[in-house]
C-alpha cells in the first residue's frame, strides 16, 4: 500500500473565535486528490494549515511523511503551491519572478534560471516570458502562478482554484496541464502528487483519482472516483418488452439483485462475475426484447450533492 | 534539458543552504533598484563626502607639499579625532536617511499590494527569514555610504598617521560601526514597518520624515509642558545622538542617560519589528 501523501489526525483549527477545521481523521494517498466543498468548508484552512501557515489547534497533520506543526519547512520545501488569489510581483518580468522563486526553494541560481525558462515554456507562456507580469491577462497570470509553483520539481502540487476566471479554451489548457503533470512518469523524483482545490466538479471529476468533500470544517465524503466508476458499471437499469418474470428468474440465478418497476422497467445489481453479454444471453434465451438498457451514471455533482444533504434532506 | 521539450520534470539536484536564503530577496531588490537612473545617481552622490574627506585627509598631511614650502605642523582640518568622524557620520547618516526614504517605502507594499506574501512564505523560508532579506536591502545599501566609507577614512588616516595612532584610536573605528549600525537599523525597521502598514508609497516616505520631525517636536512640547527631560523618548535622533556622544567620547550635554537612551532606541526597534511581523502574514484572517 503506497505512503500516505496526506495524513490529518483529529485535527482541528480555530481561527480567533470561530471552529474552522472539526477534528478530521483521514489518509490521502491518491496521486491526485480532489478537495470539494461549499464556499466556507475550510478547504483554504486546511490547505493553509498544511502549509504551516496556520496553527494547529489540537491533533496532528502530516504531509509527505513531515509533521506539519514541527516540520513546515521540510514540507514546503517538497511541495509547490497555486494560490487561488493574485500572487506575484507586478513590476518582475515572468522568468525573474519564477527564477526568483525556484532560488528560494532552495535551487542553485543557475539551475533555477533554467528550470524559470523551462516552466514557462510548459505552461504556453515561453514567448512572454520577459514580459512583465502586471502585463499579464488573467489567463497568464494563472498559468505563470502554475508555473512558480512546479518550478522547483515538487513532490506534491497543491492548487487552490486553477482555472477560476479562465475562459473555456484556457481552462481546457489548464486542465490538460494538470493531466500531464499527474501522468509524467519516468524518473521517481518526476512523480507528483496533486491536491486540487476547487468548487467547478468537472475540474474535479476530469483530473482527480479520489474526492474529499468538506462541509463545516468536516471530512462528509471520500470516494475513491475510479472504483465509484467500477461500481457504477455494477448497476443496469433495463426497460424489457415480454414476459418479465422467467427472465427475472434467470438473471437472479446468475447471483444478480433485481428490483422490478413500473412500465417493465427493471433495476439490476450485477453480482459477481456476471457480465452484460450474460444478460443479452438470457434475454435471448427468455425470449425477451431488451429496449433500453442505462448504467448508473453516478456523477460527481450526484455525490457532491448527496454529500451536502443534511439527515432532514433539505441543501 | 532544452527548453523546446516540454514535459514536466522533477528536480534532484543541490540545494542551497537554507541560511543564505535571504540574501536572495536582497539580490532580487537590489537589482530592480539600481534599474531607477536616480536611485543610481543619488547612491553615487552620496559618495561626495568621502571623497571629500578622503581629499581633506590626504591634504592635511602633505599640506607642505602641496603649499611648496614648510608649514610648521599646521593642518587644514583636523582629521585624525573623533569629532572629524562625527560629523562625517552625521552627514552620511542624513544621505542615509534620504536613500532610506526613497528605497524603504517600496521593500513590502507591493508584496503586500499583490498578495505576493504566500508565495514567499509558502517556500522555505520563514517570516524572519522574509523580513531580514527586506531589511538586507537597506541595512547592505546604508553600509556601503556609512560605515564602510568611515572605516576606509579610517584606515587611510591610520596610514598616514601610523600604528600608534591606530592603536590609541580603535575607539573611533568600533564607534563608526556602532553608531552606524544604531542608525541604519533603527531607520530601517521603521521604514519597512511603515511600508508595511502605509500601502501608499510616497505617503510611506512623507510619514518616515514625520516620525522624526513630529517625534522630535512632541518630546519638545512634552518637556516643555511636563518641565521633564523624558520627552526625549519619542525624538529617535536625539536618542540616537546621546548614544553617539557617548560612542565618540564627547563630552557635550546629554539630555538623557546613555543607558536610557539605548533602552529608548532598542524599544523603538522592537516596536517596529512587532508593527512588522504583525503585517507579514501568508494570509489574512477574514472574520
Amino acid at each position: 500500500m503506497p505512503s500516505p501523501v496526506i495524513e490529518l489526525n483529529a485535527l482541528s483549527v480555530k481561527l480567533g473565535n470561530h471552529q474552522v477545521l472539526r477534528n478530521i481523521t483521514s489518509s490521502f494517498t491518491g496521486r491526485t486528490i480532489g478537495l470539494l466543498g461549499p464556499n466556507g468548508a475550510g478547504k483554504s484552512t486546511l490547505i493553509s494549515t498544511l502549509l504551516g501557515f496556520w496553527p494547529i489547534t489540537s491533533g496532528s497533520a502530516r504531509v509527505l511523511g513531515y509533521d506539519v506543526a514541527r516540520e513546515s519547512k521540510e514540507i514546503r520545501a517538497l511541495v509547490g503551491y497555486m494560490p487561488e488569489n493574485d500572487s506575484f510581483i507586478s513590476g518582475m518580468t515572468a522568468v525573474s519572478f519564477i527564477c526568483m522563486m525556484a532560488e528560494l526553494s532552495g535551487l542553485p541560481a543557475e539551475m533555477a534560471l533554467e528550470r524559470a525558462h523551462e516552466a514557462l515554456f510548459y505552461v504556453g507562456l515561453g514567448e512572454a516570458r520577459y514580459r512583465k507580469l502586471g502585463t499579464y491577462s488573467l489567463g497568464m497570470k494563472q498559468l505563470a502562478k502554475l508555473a512558480q509553483a512546479i518550478v522547483h520539481g515538487p513532490k506534491l502540487v497543491i492548487l487552490d482554484e486553477p482555472t477560476n476566471g479562465l475562459d473555456p479554451p484556457a481552462r481546457q489548457r489548464m486542465i490538460r496541464l494538470i493531466r500531464e503533470m499527474r501522468d509524467a512518469r519516468g524518473t521517481a523524483s518526476a512523480e507528483m502528487h496533486i491536491v486540487l482545490c476547487s468548487h467547478l466538479l468537472r475540474d474535479v471529476e476530469e483530473t482527480c483519482e479520489e474526492v474529499v468533500i468538506l462541509k463545516k470544517g468536516q471530512v462528509v465524503h471520500y470516494s475513491n472516483l475510479e472504483n465509484e466508476r467500477k461500481l457504477n458499471k455494477k448497476f443496469v437499469e433495463l426497460e424489457l418488452h415480454g414476459n418479465m418474470e422467467p427472465f427475472v428468474a434467470a438473471v437472479e440465478s446468475l447471483g444478480c439483485e433485481s428490483a422490478p418497476g413500473a412500465l417493465n422497467r427493471l433495476k439490476l445489481v450485477l453480482g459477481g462475475n456476471t457480465e452484460i453479454s450474460d444478460i443479452y444471453r438470457v434475454a435471448a434465451e427468455q425470449n425477451v426484447q431488451l429496449r433500453r438498457m442505462n448504467f448508473r451514471r453516478d456523477t460527481l455533482e450526484e455525490i457532491f450533492l448527496k454529500a451536502m444533504e443534511p439527515s432532514n434532506g433539505r441543501l | 534539458m532544452a527548453v523546446y521539450k516540454r514535459t514536466y520534470r522533477g528536480y534532484s539536484g543541490d540545494i542551497t543552504p537554507a541560511w543564505s536564503r535571504f540574501l536572495i530577496i536582497f539580490r532580487y531588490s537590489r537589482r530592480n533598484l539600481f534599474r531607477s537612473k536616480l536611485m543610481t545617481g543619488f547612491f553615487v552622490l552620496c559618495f561626495f563626502a568621502p571623497v571629500l574627506a578622503l581629499l581633506g585627509i590626504y591634504a592635511n598631511d602633505h599640506l607642505g607639499v602641496l603649499l611648496g614650502g614648510p608649514i610648521g605642523g599646521a593642518k587644514l582640518i583636523k582629521t585624525d579625532g573623533g569629532q572629524f568622524f562625527l560629523n562625517f557620520l552625521n552627514v552620511q547618516t542624513a544621505f542615509a536617511f534620504i536613500l532610506t526614504a526613497f528605497i524603504g517605502p517600496g521593500l513590502v507594499s507591493p508584496d503586500l499590494a499583490n498578495g505576493a506574501l504566500t508565495v514567499y512564505l509558502c517556500r522555505p523560508i520563514s517570516r524572519v527569514e522574509y523580513v531580514l532579506g527586506k531589511l538586507s536591502v537597506l541595512a547592505i545599501i546604508l553600509s556601503w555610504i556609512t560605515w564602510i566609507p568611515a572605516l576606509v577614512l579610517f584606515f587611510v588616516q591610520a596610514s598616514l598617521s601610523g600604528w600608534d595612532w591606530m592603536m590609541q584610536n580603535l575607539w573611533i573605528a568600533t564607534g563608526c560601526f556602532i553608531a552606524s549600525w544604531i542608525w541604519i537599523l533603527s531607520i530601517s525597521l521603521l521604514a519597512l514597518a511603515l511600508s508595511a502598514w502605509v500601502k501608499w508609497r510616497i505617503a510611506a516616505g512623507g510619514l518616515l520624515l514625520g516620525v522624526l520631525f513630529i517625534g522630535a517636536g512632541f518630546a519638545l512640547a512634552i518637556n516643555g509642558v511636563l518641565q521633564t527631560q523624558q520627552g526625549y523618548f519619542l525624538n529617535l535622533s536625539k536618542l540616537i545622538n546621546i548614544i553617539w556622544q557617548d560612542l565618540f567620547h564627547d563630552s557635550g550635554d546629554r539630555a538623557l542617560p546613555v543607558a536610557e537612551a539605548w533602552f529608548g532606541v532598542l524599544a523603538f526597534a522592537a516596536g517596529c519589528f512587532y508593527l512588522l511581523m504583525k503585517k507579514i502574514r501568508a494570509n489574512e484572517v477574514v472574520r
